[in-house]
């Protein structure tokens, strides 16, 4: 009668690992408010980004996703009238205070804009620009970056036969990938990406996902995007912001499984309006 | 109302269509059993492949969905439920046609002894069944979980049963084959309520995003 037997069964007492608790923070923001003239864009935006980690930020156009992008390395600076208040701190240094080397921090914060914006040059002289403007002339080094750039963002193959040829003959998505490339050249820690990949074909937009996949092994990436699928996609965590709030961050697989807030619910699933 | 709303109610009408034929399996098999008709049984083997059917539609619209729309959160939620929901209903469905089996080869025989404990078993089952599909529908958690809580008093009727026919068993070796063929039937009343938990563990993680079930690895309180 072994066959049938009759007894419930009991339940194994094991017990799942603990999720993995979160990594340092390389980025925390606090309280954070942005003000373009009287006009406030940004509310109290409190934000940890963990390091080699990719964090996407997601929301309605004018929600001010790009703002906040562009504050962490102070690339708002170039406008008239803005003014912050809060925090950002790098490594534990704070970016807004006073004697802060505003360029030295955008050489550890590498920027690539939805738009790819190559400099009407060589292939070649868009990847060492930045060190050339640094001072480096010695032709080895030089030589040495490019290279090792160009391969990161998955470039080298595609261009190493015509590094003289003009960045502007590449296709679009080569360009974007070339911008990449620029950034990493100066060897920076973070990465900020305003939806790099909009303006590209579905191919162009897969490399350069894959690439955002590969460079977090030694990069802090922080990325804007209007496609919930590739935020789903490429990142690790996701930051949802609404009307210049940020409504809910968390781990990319509950934000987009089980969202918490109503609001990051109706977002994500297109019930808006 | 999103193009997806429509979609989702379409797989809803569906599901709903083959939850009221496996409704409809297990409340027929209750019969051919309890009333010893053969010619019940047939007709209710005879229908699973209908219910079959069903089950492949379900899944390929499944599939085609998630292809086209590519759901997040609830609507995910409510999709991976639609995908576990549904073979759960089609063993349900073959579990009556197992009931029917055995309810035609019982019909051969002189009745071992008047049916008590799996009559009970048998429609706490079907009940259970029959409000794991609302709990869906409605998306009700509460409701759910009170479907769960019954699985005990299934546990208990279904070893209750067993004891009896053992004694059966023991006490004339001719009642043995008869004995164990309602043993059987009362386990697949028993597997057909945990059907029905399998489903409502399902509508509480739709609900509330909560996975409930195998409570001793996941941590869950229920």
């Amino acid at each position: 009668m072994a066959a049938i037997d009759m007894k419930v069964k009991e339940r194994p007492e094991r017990r799942l690992t603990e999720m993995q608790e979160g990594k340092t923070p390389k980025i925390e923001v606090r309280d954070f408010d942005f003000y373009y003239s009287q006009n406030q864009v940004l509310h109290k935006v409190t934000l940890d980004v963990p390091e080699k980690e990719v964090t996407a930020l997601i929301g309605p156009s004018g929600c001010g996703k790009s703002t906040f992008l562009r504050s962490l390395n102070r690339m708002n600076d170039t406008i008239a009238g803005t003014r912050v208040e809060g925090t950002v701190t790098i490594d534990g240094v704070e970016i807004y205070q006073p004697g802060v080397d505003v360029v030295a921090l955008r050489r550890r914060v590498g920027m690539v804009f939805q738009k790819s914006n190559p400099f009407p040059k060589s292939v070649y002289e868009n990847v060492a620009y930045g060190l050339r403007i640094g001072g480096i002339r010695d032709r080895s080094v030089l030589d040495e970056v490019v290279e090792r750039s160009l391969q990161r963002a998955a470039l080298w193959e595609e261009v190493r036969d015509r590094l003289n040829t003009s960045a502007l003959s590449l296709s679009g998505g080569q360009q974007q990938r070339l911008c990449i490339a620029r950034a990493l050249a100066v060897d920076p820690e973070i990465l900020l990406m305003d939806e790099p990949a909009s303006a590209l074909d579905p191919i162009a937009t897969q490399k350069i996902e894959e690439l955002i996949y590969q460079l977090k092994d030694n990069y802090t990436i922080v990325i804007v995007t209007h496609n919930m699928q590739q935020a789903a996609r490429v990142s690790d965590r996701t930051a949802f912001f609404m009307l210049g709030k940020l409504v809910e961050v968390g781990d990319t697989n509950t934000m987009f499984m089980t969202p918490k807030e109503k609001l990051t619910e109706d977002y994500i699933t297109g019930r808006f309006g | 109302m999103r193009h997806f709303d429509k979609d989702i109610d379409t797989l809803k009408d569906q599901l709903l269509r083959m939850g009221a034929m496996v409704e409809d399996a297990i409340s027929q098999s209750i019969r051919a059993l309890l009333e010893r008709d053969t010619g019940i049984a047939e007709a209710v083997i005879a229908a699973d492949n209908q219910i079959d059917r069903m089950e492949l539609e379900i899944d390929q619209f499944t599939i085609e969905l998630i292809a086209k729309m590519q759901p997040t959160a609830v609507d995910l939620r409510f999709v991976a439920t639609m995908m576990k929901v549904t073979p759960e209903l089609e063993r349900i469905a073959d579990l009556a046609q197992d009931v029917c089996e055995r309810a035609i080869e019982l019909n051969r025989e002189p009745q071992l002894k008047p049916l008590i404990d799996i009559p009970r078993l048998a429609r706490i089952s079907q009940e259970m069944v029959r409000h794991a599909l609302d709990a869906f529908v409605k998306r009700d958690a509460n409701l759910a979980r009170a479907v769960i809580a019954r699985d005990d008093e299934v546990d208990l009727l279904t070893e209750q049963s067993f004891r009896e026919l053992l004694t059966y068993m023991l006490e004339d070796s001719r009642n043995i084959s008869r004995a164990i063929r309602l043993t059987f039937v009362g386990k697949y009343f028993e597997r057909i309520a945990d059907g029905a938990t399998n489903i409502c563990e399902m509508v509480v993680f739709l609900v509330e995003g909560k996975v409930i079930k195998h409570a001793g690895i996941t941590g869950s309180e229920e």
